[in-house]
């Protein structure tokens, strides 16, 4: 009886993490100044297109994770699969910071040329928690 | 008396023929495979003909966009040429932090084609011809020699495939370093065994 209910313990803490991790960082954002955050300005921005720094064509979030981010996307540009982002369809997103952080950096420079802004990241999480 | 000895003598020779019939399928198959040395091991275990990319770091930062392309398909010096140029890596910033890029080149380095085992990761280590731009597995005399049979429009015409570069589209265990032409099943176009 001892190990299912260590199982459920686990398996609360591994939830309010994920729920922690997103937390956490909107509340590092606010820190910065930024917010109110919404899921409607992050799902529009969502879909904003942004000329290559490559030259060639536009890109966007979608170009990659697709418009329903609840189902799997594909790298525009290598054909690789990607998981989808939605909470609701991908419950291990949004669950480490450092992970976050890394993307957010890395495709913000690959889509905008520049990295996100606090307001951004903050809408952006808002909306993938909402989906 | 005599009846005995020519079952006994049937006996061995049959089970000598199936040794014979068993060692040449295996030949063959060892041959097809382009397995080497560790053929018994690697038949037994995954058949791979290229070491798997297994290191952890170069799976998240490196497959997290693209297909995580094993050490043995380029020589040495071209990987060094990838990691010393990530800032304009074929058209797009790939940068990441230092102590990772470290780790990561010595994993590519240390099993590069030029010091891999498994044979056909050491056909890879023949490098390319010479070329301006960054270093190209598909660039390499042995992947051009594997594919020049195969026409561009069921390839780079492919929606599903879109490019050489893609190589599970087509080599379905690729993920799992085994390259042999039984398992290319090209989408759209079924399998490709020539």
């Amino acid at each position: 009886m001892k190990i299912p209910i260590a199982f459920v313990m686990a398996g609360l803490a591994a939830t309010s993490m994920a729920y922690g991790s997103a937390a956490n960082l909107i509340a590092d954002y606010r820190n910065t100044g930024a917010g109110p955050f919404s899921p409607d300005a992050g799902g529009s921005a969502w879909t904003q297109e942004h000329q290559s720094s490559s030259g060639a064509g536009t890109r966007s979030c979608a170009s990659c994770h697709g418009t329903d981010i609840g189902k799997a996307g594909r790298h525009a540009k290598t054909g690789k699969p990607i998981e989808p982002m939605a909470l609701s369809a991908n419950p291990a997103r949004l669950t480490d910071a450092k992970k976050v952080e890394k993307w957010f950096r890395r495709n913000c420079r690959w889509t905008l040329g520049r990295e996100c802004t606090p307001q951004e990241k903050g809408d952006f999480i808002q909306f993938i928690t909402s989906q | 008396m005599k009846k005995t000895i020519s079952i006994i003598a049937l006996g061995i020779l049959s089970i000598a023929s199936i040794g014979v019939v068993m060692s040449s399928s295996e030949w063959s198959e060892r041959e097809d495979d382009h397995q080497d040395g560790v053929f018994r091991d690697a038949w037994l275990e995954s058949r791979a003909d290229v070491r798997p990319a297994e290191n952890p770091a170069y799976q998240s930062e490196c497959g997290g966009c693209h297909f995580a392309y094993q050490p043995g398909l380029l020589p040495g010096k071209d990987w060094a040429r990838i990691m010393d140029t990530l800032v304009e890596h074929y058209g797009d910033d790939a940068s990441f932090d230092e102590s990772q890029a470290a780790e990561i080149r010595g994993y590519l380095l240390d099993n590069a084609a030029d010091r891999a085992k498994l044979s056909r990761a050491r056909a890879f280590s023949a490098g390319s011809d010479a070329g301006d731009g960054l270093p190209r597995i598909t660039n390499t005399r042995y992947f051009k020699r594997e594919h020049y049979e195969i026409p561009a429009r069921i390839v780079r015409g492919n929606a599903e495939v879109g490019s050489f570069s893609n190589c599970q589209a087509c080599h379905r265990s690729a993920g799992a370093g085994i390259y042999n032409e039984h398992q290319v099943v090209i989408p759209g176009f079924g399998k490709w065994d020539d």
